[in-house]
């Protein structure tokens, strides 16, 4: 079996998300940019299959700013090899593309699944997995938390609204979108990456910028939601925040005296 | 080209969702502006349709292929529909059953997408659009133009009332109920639903509390939950949490608030170490006050709450468990 885990780069939202002259994108030469942690989900989901039967892993991604640290940490942490899509790729990249760029290369590859995160916190078009799917004409399920595969089958558990789960039997090969592994992302030592990283493991591979472009969606412009109903902050430090929050809470009666 | 708005309806447990009457609604106003219909598709429960008088048209079907969710099925059905109705818009929502359907239809019917939407207008012959994006940090502006479009509405933007026939006043069944002829469309479908599993019932109802202490990820590790549970056994709440913390098997999955756990509107909610992200203010944004301790002054979370403050959670966990204890 051939497992594609399919990852990308976001910027680090517990910094300020600093915008570019214009203000259709975020500043992505300023800042830190990690992995989608959803992709890190599907990532390990991945593994875990991998580790489960006899099956083969290739982690793929788009050359975007901080990628080749993301690469190193997955084949540090065991995928068998690591594909790096180049061609002309800047600023922020649509689904609709993205989708279209990674089914240019998928359709020259044998695989049975597609594993990647349930979405990212710039997939404005929409989300990746069922974008890719479609495009790929092979079913597609977003929400899974657990994956399985054996004999061209998987076995998803497709989480809906209110946690119940449908669990499908899909034909293969299609792409999973991944909200959660069935374990936690595992950790791997800054000194297995940099091993990864002197082994040189990434393989670049041009292709062609697709025209699947979605030019009837314009961004016009990213804004700071509106700040007229912010929350009133309580001054002072962690004693006075404490003796408002159980004057408060008092008045409502949740707490006695 | 028409000016019609198809909703995707959505239910659970036999009942229409919320989301459901809130896209039924925009749907209206928006096709009451253009002089359009406004089509519903409803898969699987036509038993509901009667509960749609808003829409003009309920578009049905029982067959046993979406009798219950099968994203494939449903792909298929609703490529089919838009195929045949060609309407100006199709609204779904951000849910799973919607970020499947949106994408596959954006890519099969042809139509620019926006997700995550909040916020949809007219504009001249454009759709404009607002978007949230970057876990809540930013909004997007976007126009969405060409002949038609599709958006996908996070839950709990627009009101539900709009929707509801016996609200907005609009006799029930004010619409025709048309049973969709989906022969054929079924064929050799690569998805078959072979187990339905309901989440577990939790040790504590958390949607029964008035008094809600919610920890997120800012919490660290497992270790420091101790900290906290402290603290909820001190107010004698409940101790919930944000999605990650759970996904981590540090809690049960009952003690989830937000899109994929529970809905909860205690008369106050404390938010520990919690961003604030679209899906996690699904689950609590209607409590009466939301008091948020967040070290990021830019947080999302200090939107939606009454009262805020920017100091360590661990500080003022044990400042408010020495005071409570008192
Ligand atoms: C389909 C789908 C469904 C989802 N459903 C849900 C759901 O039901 N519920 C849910 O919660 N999420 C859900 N999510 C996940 C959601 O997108 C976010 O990932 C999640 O809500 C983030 O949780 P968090 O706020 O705890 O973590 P983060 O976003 O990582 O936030 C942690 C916060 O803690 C703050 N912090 C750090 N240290 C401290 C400190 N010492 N003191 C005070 N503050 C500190 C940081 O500034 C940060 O803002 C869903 C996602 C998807 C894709």
């Amino acid at each position: 079996m051939r497992i594609v885990v399919a990852v990308k780069q976001i910027p680090d939202l517990v910094e300020e998300l600093e915008l570019t002259a214009d203000g259709t994108d975020v500043d992505r030469e300023l800042l830190k940019m990690v992995v989608n942690e959803f992709d890190d989900q599907a990532l390990e989901e991945g593994l875990c299959l991998k580790e489960a039967g006899d099956a083969e892993l290739v982690v793929v991604a788009l050359d975007e700013p901080d990628v080749d640290q993301t690469l190193h940490a997955a084949l540090a942490k065991g995928a068998d090899a690591a594909i790096k899509l180049t061609g002309a790729l800047t600023g922020w990249i649509d689904s609709h593309r993205r989708a279209a760029l990674l089914a240019s290369w998928l359709s020259g590859q044998s695989f049975d699944l597609v594993l990647t995160g349930v979405q990212a916190a710039d997939d404005l078009d929409g989300q990746l997995p069922g974008l890719l799917g479609a495009q790929l004409e092979v079913p597609h399920i977003s929400v899974a938390v657990r994956v399985e595969a054996e004999d061209g089958m998987a076995k998803v558990w497709q989480e809906l609204a209110g946690g119940t789960v449908v669990v499908d039997e899909v034909r293969l090969p299609a792409v999973i979108g991944v909200q959660a592994a069935r374990q936690a992302p595992r950790y791997v030592s800054i000194s297995r990456i940099r091993q990864a990283q002197q082994s040189g493991g990434i393989t670049e591979v041009e292709v062609q910028a697709a025209e699947l472009g979605t030019e009837q969606f314009a961004l016009r412009r990213l804004v700071a939601p509106e700040a007229a109903g912010h929350a009133e902050m309580l001054a002072g430090g962690a004693g006075e925040v404490a003796d408002r929050i159980v004057e408060l809470l008092r008045a409502k009666g949740l707490v006695r005296s | 080209m028409g000016n019609d708005v198809l909703v995707l309806a959505e239910h659970r447990n036999g009942r229409l969702s919320d989301v459901t009457f809130e896209l039924v609604g925009k749907a209206r106003e928006l096709a009451d502006r253009g002089g359009g219909r406004v089509l519903a598709v409803l898969l699987g429960e036509t038993s509901l349709a009667h509960e749609l008088g808003v829409a003009d048209v309920v578009l049905c079907s029982e067959d046993p292929a979406v009798a219950t969710y099968n994203a494939q099925a449903y792909e298929r059905a609703m490529v089919h529909v838009v195929e045949r109705q060609q309407p100006r818009l199709v609204l779904t929502s951000t849910t799973t059953v919607g970020m499947d359907v949106s994408t596959a239809l954006s890519v099969h019917w042809p139509a620019p997408l926006a997700s995550y939407v909040v916020d949809v207008r007219r504009d001249g012959e454009d759709l404009a659009v607002t978007c949230r994006a970057y876990g809540g940090k930013l909004l997007a502006e976007v126009a969405l133009t060409g002949p038609r479009a599709i958006c996908a509405v996070i839950a709990g933007c627009f009101p539900a009332a709009d929707g509801r026939s016996e609200v907005a006043g609009r006799s029930e069944v004010a619409g025709q109920v048309e049973l969709l002829d989906l022969e054929g469309v079924f064929d050799g479908l690569g998805v078959s639903v072979a187990q339905v599993v309901e989440p577990e019932k939790g040790d504590v109802d958390i949607t029964a509390a008035d008094l809600l202490v919610s920890v997120g990820r800012g919490i660290g590790s497992r270790e420091n939950l101790e900290v906290v549970q402290e603290l909820a056994d001190a107010l004698g709440a409940p101790l919930a949490a944000s999605r990650p913390l759970i996904d981590q098997g540090w809690l049960p999955k009952a003690r989830q608030v937000g899109k994929s756990g529970l809905t909860v509107r205690p008369k106050v909610y404390l938010a520990l170490g919690i961003s604030g992200a679209p899906e996690h203010l699904e689950g609590m944004q209607h409590a009466e006050t939301v008091i948020a301790c967040n070290t990021d002054p830019k947080a999302p979370i200090f939107d939606v709450a009454t009262y805020g403050t920017t100091v360590d959670l661990f500080d003022l966990t044990d400042e408010l468990v020495k005071r409570v204890q008192e």
